[in-house]
């Protein structure tokens, strides 16, 4: 209230002396994960530009994971500060929320970065080219895929290391984005962790030609959608005359009647605000890969490096539905009448495609691309409750979601032949015969997407469920239900493929990796085990952290 | 002294535990720690009998809470006891007459190999038993049920070398489980009924509860009872049990297991109180039953299985008599206990027979016995002497109240019931006089094995002699001790309650009547098998004494209407599962394969499309929202 009372008496002193520009009020101590986080990243250039090449892989690994668990620390700090509950309050002048939702979301997305990085610094996968340790980064990115100079620098054993202050960048904007307090901090957030993931997904160090080309898919979709966001976010100004939630949510709730002459022809006009939030929507939609809006998904997975395909499925997800339920829950709450309906369709159109086209697919990584469309239609279903439970549950089902995710992705990377990364289906044929131990990691995960109990993904899809049931979305349930079925036919065929079929004569092998994706992979199981089998604590944590300040 | 309570179960749960885990370095002591855990179990619970006698008789229950076992919202299930003056009769029966059946075993087991997991079963079973009779909610009840059939099972098939064996316990066991889903569903209604199981809110809240449901629980009750304690129409596992090593079919096939039904419809009296049509099933059932296992005893050559058509007979009337409401509990509890020590008398008669006969069953191959076998003789005849209700001897007053207390039922019921409880005194005194008869007098008959050898019948060793001593002289005076002064029903009343039937004829009728039907039954016996030299090939024998050397048709029964019809059932179902269950799923699965083929071609891997695939999904978001708006 107090601070509320400072905003306020700053503007009205900004208004009253044209001649005084106060200087921004920023609670440095409660934005420093992202902070932390944006720090590191900076330092990571100054090592590319400054450290000599052979000592700048440790020195970046390094940097990136004190980075990450810094910024984790922090907040913790900060939830034990109490800052998630009772001091939950709105930074940095309006922009910045910070509370249970806001700091549990970037928790799980320091968490699985921090998982990610191990992935991304693997260098044992790959047989050494030349003598020289590489990971699943290109040599040299700027090069044209098979010209002299790739050859060249593949000889020299270059290897991409900017990826780490790149996915720092990326981490900073995931973590501002489900605490964006206002709209244009929304688009930003989103724009500065987009715009890494793009070049990340070019950087793939074989298939060269696939990965770019889905970075270019990526991209141009991306900037498409993020069109629409921008014009939505025009409209709303033009509704409400401000880009704050609360603002916004005030016009919407008709407790304003002070209009702003600029904007007198069109304040409080509910065709702005409808097409102007459902343009919003669209963005963030098209974000957590909602149907119809899903399409760049499978292409983008596959075409990717599989690390920053399972880093890109895993945190972009949790950023994104943050900054969903944050619009719909602080923003848009007043117009549940209007999107309800809307977001039902979406749900139940996401379930179905999701777990319907997946059933034909013939490659491990689009498989879990549609899978993910799948679960993205789950979690919605539990944001579309807009119930306290509702939002503990989406929270819970994010954080077991993306740590399942980041372990299958993970095993991918494992599974090898002559060319890279065996992703064909039918290359995994007999799987379990060969390696069981990979077989049976992996099956736990699959078994976990599909929601078998025991696993993470039962908690999670019973806590959605039951969520929307109780907010009374009943359909909705029986259709995610329906929906869960097909999933679990491709998830269970996977798993009939790794254990019960005959090993192909020339399959791939599976390469023994280093500690660290071994660390990602058993972060992935025990996670999805102890969230399996004693979901309790997380769910009451998740709980605890289920309310938005407004 | 509460803390004792859990002691009875921990003992005897412990020696199963270090016997079934410990391994061969336990085989040659093991026994003889078996056998001692029992004998801890027993001297707590004559503690704890001590220290009840020393209070009166309202205050004489004890109550103790172990820990909650399930909470579950308004489920809840807790591990506790409740030791009355019910549960303590059934704890120093199971304990005492387990600890001598665990000293006999000592002895009949000798030469097996596998003796040290016996008595891990045994102990096994004792655990699950005292359980059974000390828990306070019937949940807790269903888990000591469920530990004595596993038991059961585990020690029927003990000699699993022997196919019959093997058999007979998954037949104990498969119709058991019948029994056992009657349980469960009994519990499953009283929760539902009254929002708990445990017997004192359920047995206090009884009456408030409407008929229709109580004679439900009442029936499913009746239900288990009839699958543990072998009654019309579950019966046909108890004569293969048999199969068992013979302290076993003392022990639990006649002394202890198989009165839990007894025990249950006791223990529920105050459901059964308020629900007269389950009373009727459960007197109709002990009646038939009781005339069922007396005419199979009648006409079985093997020792045990005549021994066991008997048990069942005898169980008859005790389920009979619990099911005569307040005026037979007391009396189907006192026919319980001493039925406990006459019958795992004879069973270990029968058991020290065939140790001195090489494991032979057959009584035709019998005769004369009785020279060679003092010990065994005395002990046994005096069981014989019990059973048939010789005056002054246990038997006798156990079965004449329940033989005077079904005529006090009054009406024409009670002319039934007691009309059957005589007739089947008369029967009893028939088929143990034959049995007596068979084996122990007239001339030798045996003959030489498959493999040659000539049994050279003999004395048994003490260990085994020795129980059997002590289980006859509780044959021979524990009526007299319990009828003088009516103590037991002193004893049990405060629990069971008890009231005075108004019975047609008169005691001493009662009394003159069952002499006689007591005579008739010797002499017809004495007449057929004591007069003349006793046949050693079966004669063909009557229509009925066919029936009854095939139990009366039981299995014949079963196989025609259960497993035949079941069969059926199962092709039918089979045929449904395979055209419409497999037929939809397919069908689906189907459709969902060509669906997403179809869907798939959208994915064309063009941008432009996708971006046009946005474009229309935004187009059609914002038109449904403004749509909304405007309905």
């Amino acid at each position: 209230m107090t601070d509320v009372a400072t905003v306020h008496s700053l503007w009205t002193m900004a208004a009253g002396a044209e001649d005084k520009i106060p200087a921004p009020h920023i609670e440095y101590g409660q934005l420093s994960p992202t902070l932390i986080v944006l720090a590191a990243a900076v330092l990571g250039v100054l090592v590319e530009a400054f450290l000599p090449r052979r000592s700048r892989y440790y020195a970046q690994l390094m940097l990136t994971v004190v980075g990450l668990a810094a910024a984790f620390a922090a907040v913790i700090g900060l939830a034990a500060g109490g800052y998630g509950t009772e001091k939950a309050h709105i930074a940095a002048m309006g922009a910045i929320a910070v509370d249970g939702p806001a700091l549990f979301l970037q928790g799980t997305i320091l968490l699985v970065s921090l998982v990610a990085v191990f992935t991304f610094a693997e260098r044992r996968l790959d047989p050494a080219a030349h003598g020289n340790r590489v990971d699943s980064f290109a040599a040299q990115a700027a090069s044209v895929p098979g010209s002299e100079s790739e050859r060249a620098a593949v000889k020299a054993g270059f290897t991409t290391t900017e990826v780490f202050p790149i996915v720092l960048f990326a981490v900073a904007g995931m973590l501002v984005f489900p605490a964006a307090n206002d709209l244009l901090t929304l688009f930003i957030a989103l724009e500065v962790f987009s715009l890494p993931l793009y070049v990340l997904c070019a950087l793939a160090r074989r298939q060269r030609l696939l990965s770019q080309e889905a970075a270019v898919k990526y991209f141009l979709l991306g900037a498409f959608s993020s069109a629409f966001l921008l014009f939505g976010i025009a409209l709303l100004y033009g509704y409400a005359g401000t880009v704050t939630y609360a603002g916004i949510a005030d016009v919407v709730d008709g407790t304003v009647k002070t209009v702003d002459p600029a904007l007198a022809g069109t304040m409080g006009n509910d065709a702005l605000l409808l097409i102007g939030g459902a343009m919003v929507l669209m963005g963030l939609l098209f974000k957590v890969g909602a149907v119809p809006f899903h399409m760049w998904t499978p292409d983008v997975y596959q075409g990717a490096p599989t690390p920053v395909t399972g880093f890109m499925a895993a945190a972009t997800k949790v950023a994104g539905f943050g900054a969903l339920l944050r619009l719909l829950y602080v923003v848009l709450p007043g117009l549940r009448w209007d999107w309800r309906p809307v977001m039902w369709g979406v749900a139940i159109v996401t379930m179905l495609i999701g777990a319907i086209v997946a059933v034909t697919q013939t490659d491990v990584k689009r498989l879990l691309a549609y899978s993910s469309i799948a679960h993205a239609g789950f979690i919605l279903a539990g944001v579309i409750a807009v119930t306290p439970d509702g939002v503990s549950s989406v929270l819970f089902y994010l954080a077991a979601y993306s740590f399942v995710t980041l372990g299958a992705f993970a095993v991918v990377t494992l599974v090898r032949d002559a060319g890279g990364e065996a992703t064909a289906l039918a290359k995994w044929a007999g799987l379990g015969r060969r390696s069981p131990l990979v077989a049976a990691v992996f099956a736990v995960f699959l078994l976990a997407f599909a929601g078998i109990p025991l696993t993470s993904g039962f908690a999670g899809k019973f806590a959605v469920f039951k969520a929307a049931a109780e907010g009374g979305a009943g359909a909705l349930v029986v259709v995610g239900v329906l929906s869960s079925a097909i999933a679990a036919f491709f998830y269970i065929r996977v798993i009939v493929l790794m254990f019960f079929s005959e090993p192909t004569p020339e399959g791939p092998t599976v390469a023994v990796p280093s500690a660290l994706t071994s660390t990602a992979i058993a972060a992935g199981v025990v996670v999805t085990i102890a969230l399996g089998v004693a979901p309790q604590y997380f769910l009451d944590l998740a709980g605890q952290a289920g309310t938005f300040i407004r | 002294m509460e803390n004792l309570i859990g002691l009875l179960v921990a003992a005897p749960l412990l020696g199963a535990a270090v016997l079934l885990c410990g391994g061969k370095r336990l085989d040659r002591v093991g026994h003889w720690l078996g056998t001692l855990l029992a004998a801890a179990s027993f001297v707590i619970g004559a503690v704890l009998f001590a220290d009840m006698l020393g209070r009166s008789g309202e205050h004489r229950a004890l109550h103790t809470h172990l820990f909650s076992w399930v909470p579950v919202g308004g489920f809840r299930a807790d591990v506790a006891f409740q030791l009355d003056q019910l549960s303590m009769t059934f704890v120093l029966l199971i304990t005492g007459v387990g600890t001598l059946i665990h000293l006999y075993s000592v002895g009949y087991m000798e030469h097996d190999e596998r003796r040290r997991r016996f008595f891990g079963y045994l102990n096994l079973f004792l655990a699950a038993m005292v359980l059974l009779v000390i828990a306070d909610n019937y949940l807790l009840l269903y888990v000591g049920w469920e530990g004595v059939g596993l038991a059961s099972y585990l020690l029927i098939g003990f000699w699993q070398h022997k196919p019959s064996a093997a058999t007979a316990a998954k037949k104990a066991f498969i119709v058991n489980r019948v029994g056992d889903m009657g349980l469960s569903i009994a519990i499953m209604l009283m929760f539902t009924t009254f929002g708990t199981f445990a017997f004192g809110p359920v047995l206090s809240s009884a009456g408030d509860a409407g008929e229709g449901k109580l004679t439900a629980i009442g029936l499913m009750l009746l239900l288990a009872a009839c699958g543990k304690s072998a009654q019309v129409p579950l019966q046909s596992w108890l004569g293969d049990a048999m199969e068992g090593p013979t302290p076993v079919s003392a022990l639990i096939h006649a002394a202890t297991m198989v009165t839990a039904g007894v025990y249950l419809i006791t223990r529920s009296g105050a459901i059964f109180n308020a629900a007269p049509d389950a009373q009727t099933a459960v007197v109709t059932v002990g009646a038939v039953t009781l005339l069922f296992g007396a005419i199979v005893g009648c006409a079985k050559d093997d020792i045990k299985k005549a021994l066991a058509g008997s048990t069942m007979s005898q169980i008859g009337y005790m389920i009979l008599a619990a099911g005569l409401g307040p005026i037979g509990y007391v009396f189907a509890i006192m026919h319980l206990v001493t039925h406990g020590f006459f019958k795992a008398g004879l069973f270990l008669g029968a058991g020290s027979v065939m140790h001195g006969m090489n494991d032979e069953v057959d009584m035709r191959k019998y005769g004369g016995l009785r020279k060679y076998m003092p010990v065994t003789f005395v002990t046994f005849g005096l069981g014989y002497l019990a059973i048939i209700g010789f005056p002054g001897l246990s038997g006798f007053f156990s079965k004449d109240k329940i033989i005077e207390a079904a005529f006090a039922k009054g009406g024409t019921e009670g002319w039934i019931l007691g009309g059957a409880a005589l007739l089947g005194a008369a029967i009893t005194a028939y088929y143990m006089t034959r049995v007596m008869l068979m084996t122990f007098f007239g001339e030798k008959r045996w003959v030489p094995d498959a493999d040659g050898n000539e049994p050279h019948p003999h004395e048994s060793p003490k260990t085994m002699t020795i129980p059997m001593i002590i289980l006859a002289l509780g044959s021979l005076g524990a009526g007299a001790v319990f009828s003088i002064n009516d103590t037991f029903l002193k004893w049990l009343e405060p629990v069971t309650g008890h009231a005075e039937g108004h019975s047609p004829v008169s005691a001493l009728t009662v009394t003159i009547a069952t002499m006689a039907v007591l005579v008739i039954g010797v002499a017809i016996a004495w007449s057929q098998y004591g007069r003349r030299p006793v046949p050693a090939v079966a004669p063909r024998g009557s229509l009925l004494t066919r029936a009854a050397r095939r139990d009366l048709l039981q299995d014949d029964f079963n196989h025609v209407v259960l497993v035949r019809g079941g069969e059926q059932l199962t092709r039918g179902l089979v045929q449904i599962d395979h055209t419409l269950v497999d037929g939809a799923v397919n069908g689906t699965a189907t459709a969902v394969g060509g669906l997403s083929g179809r869907l798939r071609r959208f994915q064309n891997g063009y941008a432009r499309s996708y971006a046009v695939s946005m474009f229309g999904g935004a187009a059609v978001l914002i038109a449904a929202t403004l749509l909304m708006r405007a309905v």
